[in-house]
């Protein structure tokens, strides 16, 4: 079985499974996903799959790539990634991949996706730094504070948490739980909210610690 | 969009009747007390509805014993037994908030004929 598959954030919503509480959930849809390569122990060394998703226009996609698409069979395909797994030998390069046949209702997943970028942002936002008074005079407001000592290292320390560039890197969320997987609409149902905007590619794997 | 609505679809419920804000409802809601399972009535005047599909909710006012209550409750939620509309109100607008700063004969909402 293959460890994961990838899918496109449709958007959350809220569900009542048998008449019982609220379950606030992710809808991911897995659908135009696709086996693309099948790497195998005798060529590459190393057993996985290659799988792509989103359909582009043959012209959008560069040569080399088109003939990596046409040899599979597939549609163009925006965003790839292998997935290892056991028994990948009932896989086929070109096969569509349906959520139903790697997750059921109960599995438990780390979903991985690209944050939602938010710019250049303070210490208060990005580090959760307290900042200083409001009020009463004071004049430090937003600022971070001291950032070290002064003439023993005579440096700031690497890795000290300043202000800069925030979101739009790839967070993963672990132990997730799979509500539902609805194998006509290619559909993954995920408990909880997923990193990334709306319509964004994420990854859904196997929760390793789990 | 349309993945969201069908996932939703399944879960809205279509027996509960229509209603909008000035409404007067009696809501009588599940509640679970252990194993046992109990209803509660809730009646009050509706002062705002919010949100589409499944994820909607709807806000009911009433003065108990000279303190306002209000419950907000979702619109598809299976624990809502039974909605009964006791009055149409005649408002002018979708969100009574000014009802909080009122009281007496004051909160008084006209009933539609």
């Amino acid at each position: 079985m293959i460890e994961g598959i990838l899918g496109k954030k449709i958007g959350m919503t809220q569900i009542y499974p048998e008449g019982g509480a609220q379950i606030p959930v992710t809808v991911i849809s897995a659908a135009s996903c696709y086996v693309v390569q099948k790497k195998t122990r005798e060529s590459d060394g190393y057993e996985s799959l290659q799988v792509g998703i989103g359909e582009k226009k043959e012209k959008r996609a560069n040569k080399p790539m088109r003939g990596h698409f046409k040899k599979a069979g597939t549609p163009c395909l925006y965003t790839l990634t292998e997935f290892k797994g056991e028994e990948l030998d009932k896989y086929k390069a070109g096969a569509p991949l349906n959520a139903a046949d790697v997750f059921k209702a109960g599995d438990i997943v780390d979903v991985s996706g690209k944050s939602k970028g938010k710019g250049f942002q303070g210490s208060m936002k990005r580090h959760n730094f307290s900042g200083g008074g409001g009020s009463h005079g004071s004049m430090h407001n937003r600022a971070p504070g001291s950032i070290g000592s002064s003439s023993d290292p005579s440096r700031v320390y690497k890795g000290m948490r300043m202000a800069g560039h925030m979101g739009d890197h790839r967070v993963t969320v672990q132990n997730l739980e799979v509500v539902d997987v609805r194998a006509q609409e290619n559909l993954i149902l995920v408990r909880g909210a997923v990193p990334g905007a709306v319509n964004s590619i994420v990854v859904v794997k196997r929760a390793v610690k789990k | 969009m349309g993945a969201i609505h069908d996932v939703e679809k399944s879960f809205l419920r279509t027996d509960l009747p229509e209603f909008s804000p000035g409404d007067t409802l009696l809501v009588r809601v599940k509640i679970k007390e252990g194993e046992k399972e109990r209803v509660q009535p809730f009646e009050g005047t509706v002062i705002k509805k919010r949100g589409s599909g499944v994820r909607g909710t709807f806000t009911v006012r009433k003065v108990s014993y000279g303190v306002g209550v209000e419950r907000i409750f979702p619109l598809h939620s299976p624990s809502l037994e039974s909605i009964k509309v006791l009055s149409r109100g005649k408002v002018r607008r979708a969100k009574l908030y000014y009802l909080r700063d009122l009281k007496g004969k004051a909160a008084r909402i006209k009933v539609k004929r």
